[in-house]
């Protein structure tokens, strides 16, 4: 079964220079183990603030019936903002901050 | 926050045809109505800049606000009859398949008024067990109840009396399940009270109760209603007097025997007019109903017994009805405004655009020529049919596997979230009902979060690139509808030398394939624009326009799968699912078919040795590299979201050529489930070389082409550095060669 390694670094580099795919087998295995949300957290996702220009990151609960509640993390490029909750994410599995900016 | 929602009575509208507003909102005194025609979708600054253009209409204007609240939830609605107004004593029995038992009381069938406390039902209380209730009003009430809960999913028969002589209500269930081990018991149970049943002549309600006069608008007889149940009926009965239990048994029999004739009031048979929203009563009083907000029919009743998956072989076996507490087939609003198209005005996509303080809603429209004529060699043909069965598409944001199979982050905006907030705006055949259970009719009578040019682009958004590029090139075109091409046939697009698709007609009735099949063999051009395209079959209801019905048969990527039995649409008897499990593949209408979908990065195409050949040399004038949209508004590339490849098992002509095949995708992109039939992991395109994108090209006997992108994606590349692109180009000359009437010779054998 797969499980996360702190110390493969490489794929966070990896994702950090190309956020979407193709990517290698490994970091795909990340990216399952880090994009499949628990059903009892709310999950990142970005409200729109202007159409393919400005969004805004948001928390959104399990079945989603409720409007998500936004954080104050405003992204003008949908590649940063992947990377900020891969971030986020890094650190929930690592117990310590990914050591790359 | 101020609310504001809107939807309108038609959708493709011809010169003289009324398009009726309904509009509701709250929070702001007033809202604004604006229509404008819409020439491009919003869509960022590396787009052509969103100008929606004002349209002089006398609608436009300041329209006061007012809040119409949605009736969702289906039920069988019988009216007021002295037949069930004089019952003193009463039984009544019917089949119970629940889904959702203990979610809170549940109305089987009477008379019962939640708001008044009067009349009778038969329900599942709080803890899912049957219960009988009477009421003379507020605090004048008496229940009895079985004590032992329904279990989810399987079939009882549920019986009960009042004896208005000794006061004893009664009431009993009897597991009907034959196969399996579980083991449960028949349970009756009874309790004598002073009360009787009050209220005065009433409707008798199914899977529902009144809630007194409806607070705004009504599913039906300006009633409002409660207590809606989740599962399904089947047989309801109801006599005069109380049967003993012999007579129960004989009532519940299919016919009742005739020695019950006297005391029959009610003999509610399901499986007649499966196709309708009528229920019919087979007993003497003929007290038919009315199947309000759309329930589920053509479903196995509890003597299914696997012998027959087609309703229309034996409807004995589908004599069930499925509620659910959040179907809706219409919301039933009052119009605010309307607007009849004047003989002038040009054919294109329009939309009537509300603006109530921070809130803004877009209700669109289109504006089609006058029948059987064309006002342009090209024609657009919206996809209404794609757009109607996405219509609320909330599984988008309620998954938990969204951004697992997207790739990427979701996406909503402040008009998405209108969903999430209210529910009551109804689901699509994307979603699954509050019960689990798939949902298999859609509506465009309701307002709905994604059809307009803001947003997410796809479907109608994402087509608005397409006539971006159209306007680009002067705007000569004309729009038509797919629910016009359902309803028309080959007339609608007979007057068209070419015919463009947008970016994703994924459904399709057969009157659509056999209208497309007929154009094409005599002569006419088809620019199939998109990808996954010529899915799924659907089925028109056969009185109301706009409502479709989809049944996700064997095989297919879907959101949930047709149990079993229910295979066969309700509205007209076909089999549902894939179009190639139909014999209709999409290959053999436009060459190639759905292969692979991927959402985090769109491709490229490279240019085959195919482009070279003398048939399709003038596709490239122009056009010097190899490589082909390696760029785009829609995740940088032209090939990509939904992709579809060629295959000659699946029908792709033997002549077809592929000139141009997208590389490099992503991890995202997997192999279609119909093409995987033992799992074997490889199968996504970093490793499959089956999935790719193919733009093709054939010739039809009549001197007609049809000429594929196959891929959703395609769209956003048109616009990219202000047309100036191989894209557009490459269409661009198609569009020119296709709308010049020469001949495509037919190629030699």
């Amino acid at each position: 079964m797969y499980a996360f390694d702190k110390t493969r670094l490489d794929l966070a580099r990896e994702f950090k220079a190309r956020p979407y795919g193709p990517h290698s087998p490994d970091l795909q295995y990340l990216l399952h183990l880090m994009r499949r949300p628990r059903p009892d957290r709310p999950f990142h996702c970005l409200v729109i603030d202007r159409d393919d220009e400005r969004w805004t990151l948001a928390l959104l609960e399990p079945g989603a019936r409720k409007a998500p509640t936004l954080t104050n993390r405003v992204f003008t490029d949908l590649a940063e903002a992947e990377w900020y909750v891969f971030k986020l994410r890094w650190r929930e599995l690592a117990g310590e901050e990914l050591p790359i900016d | 926050m101020t609310v504001l929602m809107g939807y309108c009575d038609r959708w493709s509208a011809r010169p003289g045809d009324t398009v009726r507003f309904m509009v509701s909102s709250r929070g702001a005194p007033r809202y604004e109505a604006r229509l404008v025609r819409l020439k491009q979708p919003s869509a960022g600054p590396l787009a052509t800049p969103f100008a929606p253009e004002p349209v002089a209409a006398p609608c436009n204007g300041s329209y006061p606000a007012r809040w119409q609240s949605i009736p969702i939830g289906s039920f069988v609605a019988v009216p007021a009859h002295p037949a069930i107004a004089r019952l003193e004593g009463f039984t009544v029995s019917v089949r119970v398949w629940p889904t959702t038992p203990g979610r809170g009381r549940q109305a089987l069938l009477g008379t019962w008024c939640e708001e008044a406390s009067t009349g009778w039902a038969l329900m599942l209380d709080e803890n899912g067990a049957p219960a009988l209730r009477i009421g003379a009003g507020p605090g004048k009430v008496a229940e009895v109840a079985t004590g032992v809960p329904l279990r989810a999913r399987r079939w009882y028969h549920v019986r009960a009396s009042f004896d208005p002589a000794t006061g004893r209500l009664a009431v009993g269930q009897e597991p009907l399940e034959s196969k399996g081990f579980d083991l449960e018991r028949a349970v009756e149970r009874s309790l004598s009270t002073s009360l009787r049943p009050g209220g005065g002549p009433a409707p008798l309600l199914m899977a529902a109760a009144r809630a007194g006069r409806a607070d705004g608008p009504s599913a039906w007889g300006g009633i409002g209603t409660s207590l809606h149940f989740n599962g399904r009926l089947d047989r309801p009965r109801l006599a005069a007097g109380v049967l003993d239990p012999a007579a129960v048994a004989a009532l519940a029999a299919d016919p009742p025997p005739k020695g019950l004739a006297e005391c029959l009031v009610g003999v509610w048979d399901f499986s007649i007019g499966i196709p309708t929203e009528t229920v019919h009563d087979r007993g003497p009083h003929r007290l038919h109903g009315a199947a309000v907000n759309l329930p589920t029919r053509a479903v196995p009743g509890h003597n299914w017994d696997g012998s027959v998956v087609d309703w229309t072989r034996d409807p004995s076996q589908y004599g069930a009805i499925h509620f659910h507490d959040d179907d809706l087939v219409d919301a039933c609003w009052e119009p605010d405004f309307a607007f009849t198209v004047p003989a002038d005005l040009r054919s294109g996509v329009y939309a009537a655009h509300l603006v109530a303080g921070e809130a803004e809603f877009w209700v669109p429209f289109f504006v089609c020529p006058p029948r059987g004529t064309a006002r342009s060699p090209a024609a657009f043909l919206a996809s209404t049919a794609t757009y109607t069965v996405y219509l609320n598409n909330r599984g988008r944001f309620a998954s938990l596997a969204t951004e697992l199979y997207q790739g990427r982050l979701l996406t909503l905006d402040r008009i998405d979230m209108l969903l999430l907030e209210h529910p009551e705006m109804g689901l699509s055949t994307y979603d699954r009902h509050s019960d689990g259970s798939g949902v298999a009719y859609s509506s465009r009578h309701r307002p709905v979060i994604n059809f307009r040019p803001t947003g997410r682009h796809w479907n109608f958004n994402l087509d608005l690139f397409i006539v971006d590029w159209l306007e680009h090139l002067g705007g000569d075109y004309d729009v038509i509808t797919e629910e016009q091409l359902h309803e028309e046939g080959l007339e609608l697009l007979a007057p068209y030398r070419v015919v463009i698709t947008g970016s994703h007609p994924e459904y399709d009735s057969a009157e659509m394939l056999d209208a497309f099949e007929a154009y094409l063999r005599r002569g006419g051009r088809l620019m199939y624009m998109g990808g996954n395209g010529f899915y799924w079959r659907i089925a028109h209801h056969p009185t109301r326009p706009g409502v479709i019905e989809v049944r996700r048969a064997e095989g297919g990527v879907r959101a949930w799968d047709a149990e079993p039995g229910e295979s066969y649409h309700a509205f007209t008897g076909e089999y549902g699912g894939l179009w190639r499990r139909n014999g209709r593949a999409p290959q053999r209408l436009v060459g190639v078919g759905f292969i692979s979908q991927g959402f985090d990065a769109c491709s490229y195409y490279r240019r085959t040795e195919a482009a070279a050949d003398p048939r399709v040399s003038w596709m490239f004038e122009g056009i010097e590299g190899e490589i082909l949209g390696d760029f785009g508004i829609l995740q940088g590339g032209a090939a990509g979201l939904e992709i579809d490849a060629v295959d000659p098992k699946l029908g792709t002509p033997p002549h077809a050529l592929v000139v141009a095949r997208s590389e490099n995708h992503s991890n995202t992109y997997e192999l279609v489930a119909e093409e995987v039939l033992i799992p074997h992991g490889s199968t996504d395109a970093t490793i499959n070389r089956d999935i790719h994108a193919d733009i093709t090209f054939f010739e039809t006997p009549g001197g007609g082409a049809v000429w594929s992108t196959g891929s959703i994606a395609y769209a956003g590349s048109l616009s990219w550095n202000g047309f100036d692109n191989d894209i557009a180009r490459l269409t661009t000359n198609v569009l020119r060669r296709f709308a010049d009437p020469t001949p495509f010779p037919f190629p030699p054998g």
